[in-house]
């Protein structure tokens, strides 16, 4: 990872009933994740993804980039606009720096051709280069 | 608007992490790294048990910032709340048979351009007493004035 390197992009598509398997394991059961009906009566187009699964799809960008969990030291995000299941999300990412073994990682997230996950900055802890 | 809970900090709460929530997690999230699925590799790897993914800290603090989200003094309007920015910075990796203790604090409720900022800041810690994970979490209420 050097200044101006492109991370590996992270493709993934959620399928129909992510946000049902997502609300069990985090435990958030807002219904706006998981009840179709609920959420269209809140002026929703339907089941939206939570925003906190979307952060963790730009973590595991991180994370598999630079070779596992202990890798990632912070991770801040702007959440914008809302996800859905059923269509492909896009994590890219460029190095902007690296400074005492960390790089600092510009990343996004994009659904739909829209930025979901916008201004996102990872703090990427480099592996230790023996000899 | 109403500032007065600005400072308050909460009780804090124990969450005991074990190996299958960590593997609901992981699949949840699309982990396919062998370290959050497998005791084997995990201790392989020098590990005691298997590792949580990072944003697993939503997991272990979620107990501790519900309260404070939904807390009458801090007077969040719902119907009008969208989750605008979190951060995270963690320390030593969370392994399963940890039991990581999270306190939460309100950092700042502020008006801007007619939105609400209320910021909530939340510190979890193991039992050897290391800070695993510091989070940030920035609720905005559309239309305030």
């Amino acid at each position: 990872m050097n200044p101006g390197d492109a991370i590996p992009e992270l493709r993934t598509t959620p399928d129909r009933f992510l946000t049902v398997r997502y609300a069990g394991a985090s435990g958030d059961f807002n219904p706006i994740h998981i009840d179709e009906e609920f959420a269209k009566q809140v002026g929703l187009p339907g089941r939206i993804l939570h925003g906190l699964w979307t952060m963790a799809q730009v973590a595991r960008a991180q994370t598999e980039a630079a070779g596992g969990p202990q890798s990632l030291a912070r991770l801040a995000v702007q959440f914008r606009g809302m996800g859905v299941p059923e269509a492909e999300l896009e994590v890219t990412g460029e190095v902007r720096e690296v400074r005492d073994g960390v790089a600092i990682v510009d990343t996004r997230a994009v659904q739909n051709g829209k930025a979901i996950i916008r201004n996102a900055e990872a703090e990427v802890r480099l592996p230790t280069i023996q000899g | 608007m109403n500032t007065d809970a600005v400072g308050k900090t909460y009780a804090p709460t124990v969450y005991a992490v074990g190996r299958e929530k960590i593997k609901e997690y992981a699949l949840a999230v699309g982990e396919t790294n062998p370290l959050h699925l497998d005791p084997e590799a995990a201790r392989a790897a020098g590990f005691r048990d298997v590792v949580a993914p990072p944003m697993f800290c939503v997991v272990y603090s979620s107990p501790s910032i519900g309260p404070a989200i939904f807390d009458p003094d801090v007077g969040i309007n719902f119907a009008m709340m969208v989750h605008g920015g979190q951060e995270f910075a963690w320390g030593p990796l969370v392994v399963a048979g940890d039991e990581i203790t999270t306190t939460v604090s309100v950092k700042s409720i502020e008006e801007r351009a007619g939105n609400g900022f209320y910021v909530f800041e939340s510190q979890s810690v193991n039992q050897e007493g290391e800070t695993v994970c510091t989070g940030t979490w920035t609720n905005i209420v559309r239309g305030m004035s």
